[in-house]
């Protein structure tokens, strides 16, 4: 039995009268690369928001590397409202804010990137190191832990080597190519040290050779890394080339979970992709 | 890479060092007495321009919209002054309250003299800027949830009310009510003076550079350090930031609390520049005084702030004078000058920076950026 | 009791003029998201024009001069330093607004010669009148009745015209009104308007009560009336009357106790409060930031 990193626990996401995210199940296991596809505003984004501690979600719980870090219950008025299932079954609120998500390990890309933009390439991604520091404000004043900068600094030109990007680093963030942008919020998020990289659409409006490209890289990250790697994607033939598995979101509703081959013969996938004809 | 950093760090200590002995040599060479204007203006644009910087920490490089700066600053003014005024004169000082409640001095319990004055006054300042520290803390909790206009505003009002509570009657005995502090140590008590009581070797001017100067290059080790990295971060994109594992109520807080100390300390060097501590000078507008050097300096330069700092204190208390004077000319009279003009033309000029140069002096640059960049191209 | 009912009636009083500068503060949050600092300064400059206005004209001229004056004053304020900067950041546009409160005290310093200026007296509502026993002066009279006509008449406005609809389209969402044609800098220009027109209507009527104006008689009522605003839900006009109606009271109540020196630090310590338990006020609607 492979262990699972992540595990999405009947999760439901209402706002107000809407059900964003409809008693979601899943599990990402180690090693794997898992996609989450589905058609727009299906509650992709906002599965991934819950999972990284943006959103509280209204009912579930959310497990990670065997530890629970997120769990809710309705509460208040949502105790009324509730349209989910599962009501009664979780008890606790715990809902740890995104920095200590990441800390904890998971670290994410955004569907529009979202790069420090006064800052360099390097800066953008020693900036992210500041998590794993262990130094005091103190100690970082006073220059009492340049042991730990100069490895940190060095650790990042290493890592900006191995995703391309060394010949830029002084550049500013966003002078660079829209690609080349998506490569650097990666690496961003690599040097936080995360065992779970969480990928919000990372193709978007990139030409099919870049997302060739793009493909590529996130498989070789995967490897070099030792990462388990969870996505969302429109990009069909990247979905297919590099998941594992894939998971299938409509209206808020998981409809089809399996491999690529099965996905893309499953009828009901098609459906909500293509729409259902009347007389079909 | 690594070496020059370490350059430029040595090149800018040279820089302030070379600063330093100026401070002194043209201290101790012009005549005081027909220079009032000048050291008055060099000595309150050294505390401006950390009271500035330390604004500039949190609005430019934290991003973080807050206007409580003279409040911290009172607190800073009122620690110091209690701490410091001697024993011997409290009497005097608080002839309204009967006397003081708080009956020690730091500089006598160190024994006095020049190493008393000295530890006195130092520590004096830091504990002024603990308190402002302390009470940052505080109200940050609550406060810096707030988005930026609102968090203006609620900065804003904490200042109002840290002005009225030191004006209370019932804290008459420790903070004078709404009357002066005075006859602590100053700026002036630094001059040497030989056993005749004549100044052999000025000082004061020294001193508030000295002070200022030391509190700066904290800020902007500070700023180069992997906190003022993160704080970077959260001003050009909070939701990354958290994203990327930075703290973002826990780091803000520190941006506060760190600003505070050294709105604090300058608030402390601010009644050593003004002879006296009273509550009702440290008003919004004194805010909105150092919220223009910053912007006029440029939001997010350290350089710029001390720049704009001696550039504003010198034009209004100094090269503007002529302004507030009514002048004749040939007998005819110049129209339009007369008290109070001054400030007008200054606000006129304020304005016009605010309007068409919003990057201000330095936009987001430091000096030693623009020198490298001159012989980089001086190279090419 | 006659005490009590004179504090409350200028309690009430200083309410309904906090609620016409506050007005002011609400329309232009609502609508820019602007702080406009310089709204209290302009209520000061509507009241030294009275001053120098009534020296040489008769009331009859002067009053309406004065409110003419005064929307124009904001007008050409927001044109000047608040249009320009409508691409900039909102701090940019905020620290202009300092820097337009700083000019008009300063000029207000150097035209008055930084000397207090006696408020010319208007027959008619200056006068003394005895209510349930507590003497007061009309104005305390007028001023909520005047208040409550003016906010009608804005309502109507913005509930039935065409440029109310605008500014409430704007309000809503900036780009997309702008998108759909509105023209965003008329739909500006008339808030500002309406605003200092509120304003110089405050301050004939606040400026009665004292005896005398200062260049910086302007920034406390204008902080106060933005924490009304504030109070009562920023945006929201009701809530911005009822606001101030609490304020007012609320500090004309402290001022007539033993702890008179705290009644701004009170206002300010309300403002805080609210701000961190619900900052969106009495009436303000809930704004979500989009992930």
């Amino acid at each position: 039995m492979s262990e699972n990193v992540l595990k999405v626990e009947n999760v439901t996401m209402q706002f107000g009268g809407v059900v964003a995210v409809d008693n979601l199940n899943l599990e990402v296991n180690k090693g794997e690369i898992v996609a989450l596809i589905g058609p727009n505003g299906a509650g992709k984004t906002t599965a991934f928001n819950v999972i990284t501690g943006v959103y509280q979600p209204t009912n579930g719980a959310v497990w990670f590397q065997g530890q629970k870090i997120v769990e809710n219950h309705p509460q208040g008025k949502m105790r009324q409202q509730y349209k989910g299932e599962h009501a009664g079954e979780y008890t606790q609120a715990i809902s740890p804010t995104p920095d200590k998500v990441t800390r904890l390990g998971m670290a994410r890309t955004f569907q529009n990137i979202r790069l420090w933009k006064s800052q360099t390439v390097f800066d953008n991604v020693l900036i992210a190191k500041h998590c794993r520091a262990t130094s005091n404000v103190f100690s970082a004043a006073f220059r009492l832990n340049r042991k730990e900068e100069a490895a940190q600094r060095e650790n990042v030109l290493e890592l900006l080597e191995t995703v391309g990007l060394a010949d830029v680093k002084d550049e500013l963030a966003t002078s660079l190519p829209y690609g080349k942008q998506r490569r650097l919020e990666i690496a961003r998020a690599l040097a936080a040290e995360p065992q779970l990289l969480l990928l919000d659409e990372p193709a978007a409006g990139m030409n099919p050779q870049e997302t060739e490209e793009l493909t590529a890289f996130i498989g070789e990250i995967r490897d070099r890394f030792q990462l388990t790697v969870f996505l969302i994607e429109h990009h069909m033939n990247l979905v297919m080339n590099i998941s594992d598995r894939i998971y299938v979101l409509d209206f808020g509703k998981l409809i089809a979970q399996g491999d690529p081959a099965a996905i893309q013969n499953d009828k009901r996938v098609i459906e909500a992709y293509l729409g259902v004809s009347e007389d079909a | 890479m690594k070496k020059t950093v370490n350059k430029s760090t040595w090149i800018g200590l040279a820089c302030a060092a070379a600063l330093l002995v100026l401070v002194i040599v043209l201290e101790n060479v012009l005549d005081p007495n027909k220079n009032i204007m000048v050291f008055a203006a060099l000595k309150k644009g050294a505390v401006y321009a950390l009271v500035a910087v330390s604004m500039n920490l949190l609005n430019g490089f934290t991003g973080l919209f807050s206007l409580g700066q003279a409040g911290f600053m009172l607190l800073g003014a009122y620690t110091y002054a209690i701490l410091t005024i001697p024993v011997s004169q409290r009497d005097a000082v608080y002839y309204i309250y009967n006397g003081s409640a708080i009956n020690f001095s730091l500089p006598e319990l160190f024994g006095g003299g020049a190493v008393g004055l000295v530890l006195g006054v130092v520590i004096a300042l830091i504990l002024g800027g603990c308190v402002a520290a302390v009470v940052a803390w505080l109200i940050g909790l609550p406060v810096l949830r707030l988005k930026s206009d609102y968090l203006a505003i609620a900065t804003l009002g904490f200042g109002e009310i840290i002005r009225a509570v030191f004006q209370w009657d019932k804290l008459g005995p420790v903070t004078n009510g709404a009357n002066a502090l005075k006859n602590f140590p100053t700026f002036s008590s630094f001059n040497i003076q030989n056993g005749a009581g004549e100044t052999v070797l000025r000082l004061s001017t020294f001193t508030a550079f000295l002070l200022a100067g030391i509190c700066i290059a904290i800020i902007v080790l500070l700023i180069n350090s992997t906190y003022g990295r993160a704080f970077k971060a959260i001003r050009d994109d909070e939701v990354a930031a958290e994203a990327m594992g930075i703290n973002l109520s826990k780091h803000k807080r520190l941006a506060f609390v760190i600003s505070s100390f050294f709105a604090g300390v300058g608030g402390g060097m601010f009644a050593m520049f003004a002879n006296q501590a009273q509550a009702k000078t440290f008003t919004t507008a004194m805010t909105y005084e150092i919220l223009l050097i910053v912007v006029i300096g440029g939001i997010g330069s350290v350089s710029g702030s001390c720049i704009a700092a001696f550039l504003y204190v010198a034009a209004s208390e100094w090269w503007l004078r002529f302004l507030d004077a009514e002048t004749f000319i040939g007998g005819v009279k110049v129209p339009l000058l007369r008290n109070g003009f001054r400030m007008v033309v200054f606000s006129v000029v304020i304005m016009i920076v605010v309007l068409f140069f919003r990057r201000g002096i330095m936009g987001d640059k430091e000096l030693p950026d623009l020198l490298r960049r001159h012989r980089k191209e001086g190279a090419k | 009791m006659q005490y009590a009912i004179s504090i409350l009636l200028s309690g009430v009083s200083l309410g309904g003029q906090y609620a016409l500068i506050a007005i002011g503060y609400t329309m232009v949050y609502g609508i820019l998201r602007l702080i406009n600092f310089a709204h209290g300064d302009v209520f000061m400059v509507a009241g030294l024009m009275m001053v120098y206005l009534t020296a040489s004209l008769p009331l009859a001229v002067s009053i309406p001069l004065v409110l003419i004056l005064t929307v124009l004053l904001g007008f050409i304020i927001e044109r000047a330093a608040y249009k320009p900067l409508r691409e900039a950041p909102r701090m940019s546009v905020m620290i202009s607004a300092i820097g337009v409160s700083y000019l008009l005290q300063n000029l207000a310093t150097y035209v008055t010669g930084g000397l207090p200026k006696m408020y010319p007296e208007i027959p008619g509502i200056s006068n003394t009148i005895t209510i349930a026993g507590a003497p007061t002066k009309v104005v305390t009279v007028v001023t909520p009745i005047l208040v409550l006509v003016l906010v009608v008449a804005l309502t109507q406005l913005i509930n039935h015209t065409k440029v109310g609809m605008a500014m409430r389209a704007v309000a809503k969402d900036f780009e997309t009104a702008q998108l759909m044609g509105i023209k965003i800098n008329a739909v500006i220009s008339v808030t500002f308007i309406i605003g200092s027109f509120l304003a110089a209507v405050g301050s004939v009527l606040y400026f009665t009560n004292y005896q005398s104006i200062v260049p910086l008689s302007g920034a406390l009522p204008g902080l106060r009336a933005f924490v009304a605003a504030v109070f009562g839900g920023i945006g929201s006009i009701p809530g911005a009357v009822v606001g101030a109606f609490i304020i007012g009271i609320s500090e004309s109540v402290i001022k007539g106790s033993s702890w008179s020196i705290f009644s701004d630090a009170f206002t300010f310590a309300l403002l805080i409060i609210i701000l961190v338990v619900k900052p969106t006020g009495l009436f303000g609607e809930k704004v979500t930031d989009k992930v």
